[in-house]
């Protein structure tokens, strides 16, 4: 019964979970890049990623796009506001760096405590958001800032028309142009971000200090620049998965981040932690799961598929699927 | 060793801060035997119209929208009495739980404790209610909830439980009704799998029947909804019904149009918040949203945004005779919570939202179902379905 | 057992914790034990007292109390887990929630068992399903571990939510109290006038647990409290300790000595499970109403926040990290909207200024000292500057090396 759903279905919600694992693969890179150059779980990363959701959507107010942009008009402010969102996201986890793990890192905090500290950003910068309009009201700047710190516990839809034009069909499923640019434009992310780290100077900074980092450093490699970099990277692709996740999603809050964040970490975990290819595989299998599960059990049981499929990978895997190896096989 | 000393004598030090704390203890309690002199009655000043009322439910938090509407409904309610009765000194005084029983527990405790609170606006959430509702009911305090719908609630024998809005049993054939009026032929039924939202859902598929061609469940704070989409457009329905709050609602009906679905989008009063199309923005267009309470008219709408600085939403008009039953029982004389309670169980009168008048059990017995349009970004003035 | 031994210190200004506890161990023995007998008393009766500047303004603080008491047991329970045995448990909250589920499946639900015959079950079952957890999972490391342990705590929620069985979202009640031994009044005090006054019509009944007074149920929480500390205590010093840090520090090296570090962890998972049950069970009964709200991933971060905050290794640490997770948002009320907002701050300024926690095991002082007298070593300037740097005590107040480890 449910598995003749499954299969009548099977392309529509495998391509529903593709498109929902690439936004996951793109926030999990930046928690796999940061694990493997720290060794930490960015637990605050799913509000650079929230943050990056925000901007998306103050950007296209700015450039004042609404239901009626169209055609080359909204591809275009779209894409403006995708780069708005990258650069706020990017901004966001820099600050993040500087302010709750630097002065952690120089000091040589336990590795727990760093999770605490990243806790404790998580909770500022959600709030941040959400108290916007508390704030701005505190500084009396709430009527020049008008709809952009109103009702700040509220959802945030994307003002753009969101109905998509069917490409083609597989099986009888109507792969629209907005599937087709998530998939898209997450490969493309991620594969720059893989290149940049395997090709570049400052990406094989980003692996010797993944590697060893007092050798690292021992052999000239500045590494607060290269935990900056990767804080940076990490941000700019959570922004990028951000827009997407709003085209996918049309509204964001400012809790959106949690429930995301925690299930891309699964998929980079899934991935094999530390491994960039490893984080794509990682939520691309977990989207597609979900959407499978979701089907096969009901929605209901969606989350409970995820974590269920994480526990028996890593039983036989527990490494994850390919291994973690920004640098190397940790001991 | 020195520190040794500086020890004991801060040893010492608090062994006699011990002593002369029971010492004037003990002094305290010889000039008041009865103990009568402290805690309740320290209003008198104020003549017999002075009271304190209680509002207990969410203010922070993620569900703090619902509260804070009933709130400052509540608000207007006390502002207008006040403007009547300048000689009443009357407070309500706030209990944020963030909708979570855990927290409503000890704020029920203090409100209890305190014997200048005669009334309660709340609890807000079906949750909290089902926790706190025994604390009440042996405190003997009355409370009117605006907004907690869960049918069972009603059915604890707690005398003290009354609330002003029909329960979900009542919502859901009236959903029914509306859907065979205008004729649909296949309804999807979606829930949160939240108290409310599992109940309401549950009940609007026992009352539609055979017209039910598939259900789904998704979960609070969810914001993908791909495989209900999918699910939707194999089933064939021609309406959606979801059972469930505003947030998931906006994020539901906007990936139901851009998935392709277009027939009918209903949903009941948890969604019907200004939030809800704020989100959805086009995609909220054509939807309707049942609710067993009566819309704002515009002269309520005037004074509450004067009051509040926002729309009316969800629960407001409730909020507002939720406490203007109070008040009027303060009128008159009923400053205590064994009379207040008598005041409550035996009202009969005309409120904003409907005709109130309680059962035994509490619930209000005249519910009356709207249904709102929303159509060109708004939600529209709601007509009783019939 | 040295204390006795150790050099009168000179304390660093910044580090007022630490002086106290180099003070109390300064103590002989019996003032130790008449110390805590009186902190204990003083812990008892503080509801009673309702202290002006201490007490909740806005909420019941005798039920502010409980729910303290509740994060001070899980935080003991969690502090072996991760403290302890070195094992990130992100989904602590899962044993919590099956601790409660059961008592209120056994009392409410399906049965109609009374309170204390459901306890024993509850607990039983909270520590198979510690085992069943961890005999799959503690075979991954660190990290994998931590997100394994979060999703079963997500799986318990979601199993919770979906499971007409277990009541769905609607919950469980009528949960029944502990049964009652009504014997004499106690009257509370009133500061209301600035002087404390005995109030005599608000009194508490000893013992009758009710639903509208939460002290009783504050003082078991309080002796459980109390037992599983004395256990907490002699389980540390054990065999049991001692193989747990050697695990927790280098799991080979401790395999390779003869350590079967599998069958501890799987212990500590148990044994951690099974506080955290005792603290669900207690939760279910004083709540008399339980529903899969009260047990989200927020709480499970709370619970490990307690830990942390208070300093992972050590009991007392624990202990006073629960007290600051529970209470000052309970205390500070007044700033209703900003309360995340000011948690959230108050745990980065902590992670920064008190790395190791509010009060730190023995011996990770021990070793941070020594850390910073090799660091200073290795610079060539001279050790007491950076150790003064450092937060820490000067070195002549280096205490022998067997002092901590036999009061961890």
């Amino acid at each position: 019964m449910a598995f003749q759903y499954v299969l009548d279905q099977f392309v529509s919600l495998f391509v529903g979970g593709l498109v929902f694992g690439s936004v996951y693969a793109l926030i999990a890179l930046g928690y796999t890049m940061v694990y493997g150059v720290l060794q930490l779980i960015n637990f605050a990363h799913s509000e650079v990623f929230m943050f990056g959701t925000f901007a998306t959507v103050w950007a296209l107010w700015l450039v004042g796009a609404d239901a009626t942009t169209a055609g080359v008009a909204l591809v275009a402010s779209l894409a403006v506001a995708m780069l708005i969102a990258m650069i706020t996201s990017g901004g966001v986890a820099l600050l993040l760096e500087r302010v709750a793990y630097r002065p952690l890192l120089n000091r040589g905090a336990p590795r727990l405590i760093a999770l605490i500290s990243a806790i404790g950003a998580s909770f500022v910068l959600s709030e941040l958001m959400g108290l916007r309009g508390a704030l701005a009201s505190a500084l009396g700047v709430d009527d020049v800032l008008g709809r952009y710190v109103a009702r700040s516990r509220e959802n945030l839809g994307l003002p753009t028309d969101r109905t998509f034009t069917v490409q083609f069909e597989v099986l009888g499923y109507g792969v629209t142009n907005k599937d087709i640019i998530i998939v898209l434009a997450a490969l493309l992310m991620m594969i720059a971000a893989d290149q940049f780290i395997r090709r570049t100077r400052l990406g094989r900074g980003i692996r010797a200090v993944a590697q060893d980092p007092e050798s690292a450093s021992l052999m000239g490699v500045n590494s607060t620049r290269v935990i900056q970099l990767t804080f940076l990277i990490g941000g700019l692709l959570a922004g990028a998965a951000a827009t997407l996740y709003m085209l996918q999603v049309g509204l964001t809050r400012y809790n959106a981040g949690f429930l995301l964040g925690v299930k891309a970490f699964t998929a980079a975990v899934l991935g094999g932690i530390g491994n960039l290819r490893g984080a794509l595989v990682g939520g691309l299998v977990l989207g597609v799961a979900e959407s499978l599960g979701s089907g096969l059990f009901g929605s209901e049981w969606r989350h409970v598929v995820a974590f269920v499929l994480l526990v028996v990978i890593l039983l036989f895997r527990p490494t994850g699927l390919l291994g973690e190896s920004l640098g190397k096989a940790r001991a | 060793m020195s520190r040794s000393t500086t020890l004991w004598r801060t040893a010492a030090l608090l062994a006699a801060s011990g002593i002369a704390l029971a010492a004037c203890g003990t002094t305290g309690g010889g000039d008041d035997p009865t103990g009568n002199g402290d805690g309740g009655g320290g209003n008198d000043a104020g003549g017999d119209c002075s009271a304190v009322f209680a509002y207990v439910g969410p203010l922070t938090g993620p569900a703090a929208n619902l509260g804070i509407n009933i709130v400052n409904g509540s608000t207007l309610a006390l502002e207008q009495f006040l403007e009547a009765n300048p000689d009443c000194e009357v407070t309500l005084e706030r209990f944020d739980t963030q909708g979570d029983p855990a927290q409503a527990t000890s704020l029920v405790g203090e409100i209890v404790g305190n014997d200048d609170i005669i009334g309660v606006v709340g609890p807000t959430f079906s949750g909290e209610t089902a926790a706190t509702g025994e604390v009440f009911a042996q405190a003997g305090l009355v409370t009117v909830s605006p907004s907690a719908t869960n049918p069972a609630l009603t059915t604890n024998g707690w005398d003290t439980f009354h609330r002003i809005i029909g329960n979900d049993d009542t919502q859901a054939p009236a959903v029914a009704t509306y859907l065979e009026n205008i004729g649909a032929e296949g309804v999807f039924v979606i829930d949160d799998a939240s108290e409310y939202g599992a109940g309401l859902g549950g009940g609007v598929v026992d009352a539609l029947g055979d017209l039910v061609v598939g259900t789904e469940t998704i979960q609070v704070g969810d914001t993908d909804f791909g495989p209900a989409v999918t699910a939707v457009n194999a089933s064939g329905a021609d309406a959606v019904y979801f059972a469930g709050y505003y947030a998931e609602a906006g994020a539901l009906v906007s990936q139901l149009r851009s998935g392709g679905y277009d027939g009918l989008f209903m949903s009941g009063d948890g969604a019907l918040d200004p939030g809800f199309v704020e989100a959805a923005g086009a995609a909220a267009d054509g939807a309707v949203l049942t609710c067993p309470c009566a819309p704002a008219d515009e002269e309520f709408t005037a004074a509450y945004q004067e009051s509040a600085g926002q729309e009316p939403g969800t629960y407001s008009t409730e909020g507002f005779d939720a406490l203007n039953i109070l008040l009027q029982g303060l009128l008159e004389g009923n400053t205590d919570r064994a009379s207040m309670l008598e005041w409550v169980n035996g009202y009969d009168a005309e409120g904003i939202t409907k005709h109130i008048k309680f059962d035994e059990s509490g619930e209000v017995a005249e519910v009356v179902v709207y249904a709102y349009p929303v159509a060109d970004g708004a939600i529209q003035l709601g007509e009783p379905i019939e | 057992m040295s204390q006795t031994t150790s050099a009168p210190p000179r304390r660093s200004r910044r580090d007022l914790l630490g002086g106290l506890r180099r003070r109390l161990s300064g103590m002989p023995r019996w003032a130790q034990f008449l110390l805590m007998v009186a902190i204990a008393l003083l812990c008892y009766v503080l509801p009673l007292l309702e202290p002006p500047i201490i007490s909740t303004p806005g909420t019941d603080f005798g039920g502010v109390l409980f729910t303290v008491s509740v994060y001070v047991l899980v935080a003991v329970g969690l502090n072996i887990v991760v403290g302890y045995a070195g094992l990130l448990d992100l989904g602590y909250v899962g044993f919590y929630a099956i601790g409660a589920y059961t008592v209120g499946v056994l009392t409410a639900q399906h049965a109609t068992w009374p309170w204390l015959l459901s306890l024993p079950v509850a607990l039983v079952v909270t520590m198979v399903s510690g085992v069943l957890l961890g005999w799959p999972t503690l075979r991954v490391r660190g990290d994998y571990l931590a997100i394994v342990t979060l999703g079963f705590g997500e799986i318990v929620r979601l199993t919770l939510i979906n499971s007409e069985w277990l009541g769905a979202a609607r919950g469980i009640r009528p949960i029944p109290s502990p049964p009652s031994l009504p014997l004499f009044e106690v009257p509370h005090l009133d500061w209301s006038t600035g002087v404390p006054l005995v109030d005599f019509s608000d009194t508490t009944t000893f013992i009758e647990f009710g639903v509208t007074d939460p002290i009783p149920f504050y003082w078991l929480a309080l002796t459980l409290i109390i037992l599983v500390l004395l256990a907490d205590k002699r389980i540390k010093d054990s065999r049991v300790g001692r193989a747990w840090e050697a695990t927790r520090e280098d799991e080979d090296a401790a395999e390779l000595m003869g350590v079967p570090t599998f069958r501890f962890k799987l212990l500590a998972f148990a044994i951690g499970a099974f506080v955290g049950g005792i603290a669900g069970s207690l939760f279910a009964t004083r709540q008399t109403f339980i529903n899969p709200e009260s047990f989200t991933l927020l709480i499970s971060i709370l619970f490990l926040s307690a830990v942390v905050v208070g300093g992972q290794g050590n009991r007392w640490g624990a202990v006073i990290g629960a007290v600051v997770v529970a209470y000052l948002p309970e205390r500070f009320r007044g700033f209703e909207q900003w309360r995340v907002l000011v948690f959230g701050l108050a745990l980065m300024l902590l992670a920064i200024y008190r790395p190791q926690g509010l009060l730190p095991p023995r011996r990770t002082v021990r070793a941070q000292r020594m850390e910073a007298e090799t660091e200073a070593l290795e610079v060539g300037e001279e050790p007491e500057d950076a150790v003064i740097a450092a937060g820490g005590p000067t070195p002549d107040d280096a205490a022998p090396t067997d002092e901590g480890s036999s009061r961890g």
